[in-house]
C-alpha cells in the first residue's frame, strides 16, 4: 500500500503544490503541461459527475482508479482542490485529504502572513509537515513490489 | 477616542476552538479586551495617518477584505460546512456558526427583502466597540468597517459578490448596529481556455466546459 503524489490546484488551475513519494513512471511531459492535464481532467471529470448524476448529488467526484492506481480527490468550497494518487488498496483517503486541508494547508499556509494567497506554496515547514504526515498514515508502506 | 471601562467588569473570556478534526484540541481562551483595545488602537493609528474618515472607511474595507480571504479557509476547515445551496443558507451560517465562532456573538437575520436577494444582521452588541465613544469630529468614520470588508472578502472566495454596509451603529446613537448584507450576483470561475488546459484533443472536453455549474 503506497501512496504516490499529492496535487494542490486553485480555483484558476494553477498548481499551488506538487510533492511526490513513490513515484516510478514519469508521464514523458513536462511538469507545466501535467498539471494543466491535471486540472483539465478534474475539472471536467466535475462538471460531469455534476450533470450526469442520476440521484442528488452529495459530495460529487471523489474518487477514481485505474488497474493499478485510484485517485483521491477533495474540493472546498472556496475552490482549492486536492488530488491524492495512492495504490489500490487504499479505500478512501478522503480523511487525510480533509487533515492535509484543515490542519496543514489552513494553519500553515493560508494563515501565514508571508504567503500571498492563490500563490505556488514556497512555505518548507508546509512540505516538511505534509512529508511527516504523509509518512506516518498507515498505508503509506514500502513499495508493493507485485503492483 | 475611548473612555475607562469600569473598574468592576469582568473581562469577558473568547473561546477559540482548534480544529475540531484535532485529536489534541484544547480551547485557547482570549481576553476579549485586548481584542477590544487591539481593534482601537488599530483605527486610532488609521485616524491619525489618513486625515479625512472617508479614507479610514476605505482602508479598513481594504483590511477586512484581505483578512475574509483567509479567514474563509480557516472557517471551511475548522466548521466543516459544506457548500450553502441559496442565499438564506448563507445568512444563516454566517449568522449562527461564524460570526458565533469568531466574535462569540449571534446576530439576529431580520429584514429580508422581497426578492430574498438582502437581508440584515442585527448585532445586539459588538464586541468590537466595547470602550469606545466617537468624538464630534469623526461622526462619518465607520469605526468597524473592517467587518464589512471581511464579510465582502469572504463570500468573494465562495463565489458570491455581496456588498455589506453598515445602517444603523450604536457609535452614532442607534440602539442597535444593523448590518445590511445584499447579494449581488454568482461569481463564476474564469478558467484557463481549453488548449492550455488539456494538450491532447479530448472531443468531449469542449461541451463539457459549457456546462453551468
Amino acid at each position: 500500500m503506497t501512496i504516490h503524489n499529492l496535487y494542490i490546484f486553485d480555483r484558476g488551475g494553477s498548481c499551488l503544490f506538487y510533492s511526490e513519494w513513490h513515484r516510478r513512471r514519469a508521464p514523458g511531459i513536462p511538469q507545466e503541461e501535467e498539471f494543466k492535464l491535471m486540472f483539465g481532467m478534474l475539472f471536467s471529470l466535475r462538471s460531469f459527475v455534476n450533470k450526469m448524476s442520476p440521484t442528488d448529488m452529495k459530495d460529487g467526484f471523489v474518487s477514481f482508479h485505474t488497474s493499478r492506481y485510484r485517485l483521491h480527490y477533495l474540493e472546498t468550497p472556496s475552490g482549492l482542490r486536492l488530488a491524492l494518487n495512492t495504490d489500490l488498496g487504499v479505500a478512501s483517503a478522503r480523511d487525510a485529504l480533509q487533515h492535509i486541508y484543515s490542519n496543514l494547508f489552513v494553519e500553515l499556509v493560508v494563515k501565514n502572513p508571508l504567503c500571498p494567497p492563490r500563490a505556488p506554496v514556497q512555505s518548507v515547514l508546509f512540505r516538511q509537515r505534509l512529508d511527516a504526515f504523509v509518512r506516518s498514515l498507515p498505508y503509506f508502506g514500502p513499495k508493493n513490489p507485485n503492483s | 477616542m475611548s473612555r475607562q471601562g469600569g473598574r468592576g467588569t469582568e473581562s469577558k473570556k473568547m473561546y477559540w476552538y482548534l480544529p475540531f478534526i484535532s485529536p489534541s484540541a484544547s480551547l485557547q481562551l482570549m481576553n476579549s479586551e485586548l481584542f477590544t483595545l487591539t481593534y482601537g488602537a488599530l483605527v486610532t493609528q488609521l485616524c491619525k495617518d489618513y486625515e479625512n474618515d472617508d479614507d479610514v472607511n476605505k482602508q479598513l474595507d481594504k483590511m477586512g477584505y484581505n483578512i475574509g480571504v483567509r479567514l474563509i479557509e480557516d472557517f471551511l476547515a475548522r466548521s466543516n460546512v459544506g457548500r450553502c445551496h441559496d442565499f438564506r443558507e448563507t445568512a444563516d451560517v454566517i449568522a449562527k456558526i461564524a460570526f458565533k465562532m469568531y466574535l462569540g456573538i449571534t446576530p439576529s437575520i431580520t429584514n429580508w427583502s422581497p426578492g430574498g436577494d438582502e437581508f440584515s444582521l442585527i448585532l445586539e452588541n459588538n464586541p468590537l466597540v466595547d470602550f469606545v465613544e466617537l468624538p464630534d469630529n469623526h461622526s462619518t468614520l465607520i469605526y468597524s468597517n473592517l467587518l464589512c470588508g471581511v464579510l465582502r472578502g469572504a463570500l468573494e472566495m465562495v463565489q458570491m459578490a455581496v456588498d455589506v454596509k453598515f445602517v444603523q451603529d450604536t457609535l452614532k446613537g442607534d440602539s442597535v448596529t444593523e448590518i445590511r448584507m445584499k447579494f449581488i450576483r454568482r461569481i463564476e470561475d474564469n478558467l484557463p481556455a481549453g488548449e492550455e488546459c488539456c494538450p491532447f484533443p479530448f472531443p468531449w472536453r469542449l461541451p463539457m466546459l459549457s456546462f453551468q455549474l
